[in-house]
């Protein structure tokens, strides 16, 4: 059929069965603008700023695993949406974003709002494409979106020149694609895996360490069969919280800088690492050559630039961990699994020895408080999503996550602004789910025209602002290793939150008890506006126990206990 | 751990801005690259890459495993077993004897490639270490100018 490039790209995201797009136009994308306009195969979100964009279509993929999209203009439309491409890149979000292009003939001649987008994109993106011809436009979007959720997944950037939307040429979507230097790897190595399977029958105390990958890959139903059928204890890192589920008693918690005390003592102590999409990040380790110390490990990830990079693995394994735990499972029928329960014992005493814990209070909201308050609440039916910081933590360490993509957050970049345009993306996946975004006082405001794009398309999220008046991460790090210098955190002079939220169409609550909490938030899911609840919290709460900076696991700054 | 100096062999779709791609993965990632050299295979769409590079095994592997996450890359040959070759082209002032310079060029499986007016152009190509003798040899010829050309390897 004969079309302009400008259809081809809507077409191509039409036969992808992408539902929404979210973007903001500009000269250079105005063509496919012109043909957003004309067809119905799916809807346009428009943001009000490309970095909100690029996010909500990021909490669209995580929150559906789904391939999001966002649209963008040349220039200063593609350099905004470069951190939401970091973002995802770090996390492994399939992702498309579409950006304008000056005409052909003007690249390499500084023309109006020209910016070399493959350049800058080149190390934040999983692959990026300039698109030179019309006849390989189908081509190009079509790989595009493969090369997205295939693999590894990441987001993949097309950059499409002016004249090319406007030309007329045939439009033939390919059925397939076919690279030949792109060829992932699925299915693990047999051998590796029957070695791997060996040595969790001959470990004495093993350690599931879940990871990301467990998420992207749909394996959590897969990995919660293997934990049960082994008994076998585990920790999660921040990107698979929900993954086994917050009532499994196998759950140790999170592990890492921010981890509690039985998970970090468990990858201390383990003799047998089981790492499964997971990948060693500094957060988790802390010091390199402390980290499980007397442990061999069995590394299964899809990536195998992953295998080996920071740590010696012992069992590499490359593949899906679909795939790679399919065929484990059935290879562990009648294992012995009292084996392990002197380690299973040994971790419920440090357990109990140092639970995940804070001091409440009478007369003031703790964030740990409101965030368990939420669990309780609304629990395993939300979708929470985070920006970065303290809040980002405690939900992390306090949330009772029930399901994999219940809990959506910049974890390998540590984007500020994150979380409410990915909110509106998950929210819009999902419109019957209530979606919350767990934020700071700090962080909202990075991303705050949100309001009136939430306003705008009713899409009623709730921000749960935990309000200390701080850059409160930043803060910590100060309190405890800059002597209490705060340079530049101290976040006192505030917009009126409230205020600011009604004044862009959405609700605003002020919450200063716990009384008051509880009946806003039960007003705000009643609403069909978006919402600030501005919940005032005591200032110098840390988030903990903490692991220094490059600082061993064991090395635990733990929390005070309360006082019976 | 030890630095070692090793070759590679980067296959990779001949197509726009792959070279970009290798080159940034080895700058952002703070690898080294000694030479390079690239041209397109023949009877082919996709170009051979040769980059002379060190650093520790892990280091190596790490190289190696990201340059085949590069989308275009083919295919990634750590040399074990190669036959090694670099080209080298060196002006000398005409006033120098040109029988000797001739004679040094041919010690280094070369020759002379150009006299002109007022300056010799030698060529050699030969093992990277064999050029770095001749280059030494070369100096008391008072070379004026010195264009290295990067190794290229095959696989024995």
């Amino acid at each position: 059929m004969q079309m302009s490039g400008a259809q081809m790209v809507c077409e191509a995201i039409i036969a992808e069965g992408v539902k929404t797009v979210f973007g903001y136009p500009g000269g250079a994308i105005m063509h496919v603008y012109d043909e957003i306009y004309k067809q119905e195969g799916f809807e346009h979100i428009l943001n009000r700023h490309e970095q909100a964009s690029v996010h909500a279509a990021d909490g669209y993929a995580r929150a559906t695993g789904e391939v999001g999209v966002a649209m963008v203009t040349s220039g200063p439309g593609f350099t905004n949406a470069v951190t939401g491409l970091a973002t995802a890149y770090m996390d492994s979000i399939p992702m498309v974003v579409i950006s304008g292009q000056v005409p052909l003939a003007l690249i390499g001649t500084d023309g109006f709002q020209e910016i070399d987008a493959v350049g800058i994109s080149r190390p934040c993106t999983k692959h990026n494409f300039l698109v030179r011809t019309l006849e390989e436009l189908p081509r190009v979007l079509k790989e595009a979106f493969y090369i997205a959720r295939s693999g590894r997944p990441g987001p993949v950037l097309v950059d499409v020149p002016k004249d090319i939307t406007v030309d007329i040429g045939e439009f033939i979507y390919p059925d397939s694609v076919d690279i030949p230097s792109y060829k992932p790897t699925y299915k693990g190595n047999k051998r590796q895996i029957d070695k791997a399977v060996e040595a969790i029958k001959s470990a004495k105390k093993p350690l599931l360490y879940i990871g990301g990958g467990v998420v992207l890959s749909n394996a959590s139903d897969l990995v919660r069969e293997l934990a049960e059928k082994t008994q076998i204890p585990a920790v999660e890192t921040l990107m698979a919280r929900g993954v086994l589920g917050a009532k499994n008693p196998l759950l140790l918690g999170m592990l890492g800088m921010h981890g509690n005390y039985s998970s970090n003592m468990a990858m201390s102590e383990t003799d047998l690492v089981i790492s499964l999409g997971a990948r060693f990040d500094d957060r988790v380790t802390g010091k390199l050559s402390e980290f499980a110390k007397y442990a061999d490990i069995i590394h299964v990830d899809i990536d195998a630039a992953n295998i080996g990079k920071l740590v010696d693995v012992d069992y590499p394994i490359v593949g899906d961990i679909t795939e790679v735990v399919e065929a484990m499972l059935p290879q562990l029928d009648g294992i012995d699994t009292d084996r392990y329960e002197p380690w299973r014992n040994i971790l419920k005493r440090y357990d109990e020895l140092h639970p995940q814990s804070y001091v409440d209070s009478d007369d003031v909201i703790k964030p740990q408080w409101a965030i368990e308050r939420l669990g309780e609440l609304v629990g395993e039916d939300a979708i929470i999503t985070s920006d970065v910081g303290q809040h980002q933590m405690w939900a992390a360490q306090h949330y009772p996550f029930d399901r994999p993509r219940q809990w959506i957050n910049s974890g390998g970049l540590g984007t500020m602004g994150f979380g409410f345009p990915a909110a509106l993306g998950a929210k819009r996946a999902f419109p019957d789910k209530t979606v919350i975004n767990i934020t700071g006082d700090g962080s909202i405001l990075m991303n705050m025209q949100e309001l009136v794009t939430a306003a705008e398309y009713k899409i009623p999220v709730i921000n749960v602002i935990l309000n200390n008046h701080f850059l409160g991460m930043v803060r910590q790090w100060q309190t405890f290793f800059y002597e209490k210098r705060y340079s530049e955190t101290d976040l006192s002079f505030q917009p009126n939150f409230k205020a600011l939220a009604e004044a862009c169409g959405g609700i605003g609550y002020d919450v200063t008890t716990k009384a008051e909490f509880d009946a806003a938030l039960e007003d705000a899911i009643k609403q069909d506006k978006v919402c600030f609840m501005n919940v005032q919290t005591n200032r110098f709460e840390d988030v903990l126990p903490m692991v220094p900076s490059g600082g061993a696991l064991f090395n635990m700054m733990l929390p005070q206990k309360e006082e019976k | 751990m030890k630095n070692e100096r090793r070759v590679i062999s980067v296959i990779v779709m001949n197509e726009s801005s792959v070279l970009a791609r290798v080159t940034a993965l080895f700058a952002g990632r703070g690898y080294n690259i000694e030479s390079l050299t690239v041209a397109p295979i023949p009877d082919s769409d996709m170009s051979h890459i040769t980059i002379a590079t060190n650093g520790s095994t892990k280091v190596m592997e790490q190289i190696t495993k990201q340059l085949h996450k590069l989308i275009p890359v083919y295919k990634v040959i750590e040399h074990e077993e190669m036959v090694e070759k670099e080209m080298v082209l060196v002006k000398f002032p005409v006033e120098e004897s040109l029988s000797d310079i001739q004679v040094l060029c041919m010690a280094y499986n070369g020759g002379i490639a150009n006299v002109g007016s007022n300056m010799v152009i030698g060529m050699v190509a030969d093992e990277p270490c064999r050029v770095q003798h001749f280059l030494e040899a070369a100096q008391r010829y008072n070379p004026i100018e010195i264009v290295r050309g990067g190794v290229v390897a095959i696989e024995r």
